[in-house]
């Protein structure tokens, strides 16, 4: 990719479709690399909590300790607080969700992976479409269909003009850009910070083929892009952690009698 | 010297003011109410952060319409 860039001699900013990856095979048209990343990531996590809940012992070894702090911020940081008592049957639901997007936020920074799964809209909008199931299905279950979508659109307490405006409103939030958001937010960071990173890294490189003041200021954009580097790993942990917590609280929601 | 270059992207540094700003806002009351009283912590932070990405998904519909318009 890069080759091809500085071949030419103007600067080729990178774009969307850097995001667009040929198939590893060209007989096999749906393996791409995002594919294999999530594979990836599922045998990574379950390794790595199968490995480090094997031997649990009363005194943890450091793999139990470090698998179990990363349970324990989901079941008490997360679950507990926000569900409330009903917690522990989504407990597996969120953990699940959360390691398998924080580890696929990962690969955006991993050496020889750099590409993060979750840039490609597909699969935001897939793990957006599953939250969106469960937390419906979970108020259908709860409150039956008819008492679930009445609690949606005729939230009590409300002087009765006012439906006439929050009925939309609110069964546009539920139904509609709950869903979008969940999916986009995710997706648009991680593509943005992808692109952020690409932006210093081909422009240090491309200014490096430059003139000799050129030279001279280039390593100032590699030195910018190893920061922006952690900044990125700071936004991974934070958008798994978001969209965790709100799947969690749209759970919490249709739990919830009232909204 | 000659810019060539998308308009769109001008526009989306606009359109980031807001949230930016509402983002700040945010943490501000969070944090002044930890300081205030730090064990109300945990009941704030899922607030602060439920607040902070709905002021963060406007700044990324700004993004996205960057790029497809």
């Amino acid at each position: 990719m890069t080759n091809l860039r500085s071949a030419g001699e103007g600067f080729v900013p990178p774009g969307a479709k850097d995001f667009v990856l040929p198939p590893i095979f060209d007989s096999i048209p749906w393996l791409t690399k995002p594919i294999l990343l999530v594979a990836l990531s599922v045998i990574l996590v379950s390794v790595f909590f199968i490995l480090s809940s094997r031997k649990a012992a009363m005194v943890p070894s450091k793999l139990q300790f470090a698998g179990e702090g990363v349970y324990g911020f989901i079941r008490n940081g997360m679950a507990k607080d926000v569900i409330g008592p009903e917690f522990m049957r989504f407990v597996p639901f969120l953990f699940t969700l959360f390691t398998f997007v924080l580890v696929n936020n990962w690969f955006a920074i991993v050496p020889m992976l750099q590409f993060p799964t979750f840039s490609r809209v597909g699969f935001a909008y897939a793990l957006a479409l599953i939250t969106y199931v469960v937390y419906h299905s979970v108020g259908v279950k709860k409150q039956g269909l008819f008492g679930y979508i009445k609690g949606i659109a005729f939230m009590p307490g409300v002087p009765k003009p006012i439906y006439l405006l929050l009925t939309p409103i609110e069964i546009a939030t539920f139904f509609i850009v709950r869903p979008f958001t969940l999916g986009l937010r995710l997706f648009a960071n991680m593509f943005a910070g992808h692109l952020l990173l690409l932006v210093f890294f081909l422009g240090g490189e491309h200014l490096l083929q430059g003139v000799i003041g050129l030279k001279i200021v280039s390593p100032f954009a590699f030195i910018a892009g190893i920061g922006l580097t952690f900044f990125e790993f700071m936004v991974q942990c934070l958008q798994a952690y978001i969209f965790t917590l709100l799947s969690a609280l749209y759970i919490a929601g249709s739990l919830a009698d009232e909204h | 010297m000659e810019l060539t270059g998308s308009i769109n992207v001008i526009g989306y540094g606009i359109a980031a003011i807001g949230p930016a700003l509402a983002t700040g806002m945010i943490f501000t009351a969070y944090i002044n109410g930890v300081a205030r009283q730090p064990e109300s912590r945990n009941v704030l932070q899922p607030i602060a952060f439920l607040g902070f990405a709905m002021a963060e998904a406007l700044a990324l519909f700004g993004l996205v319409l960057a790029f497809v318009l």
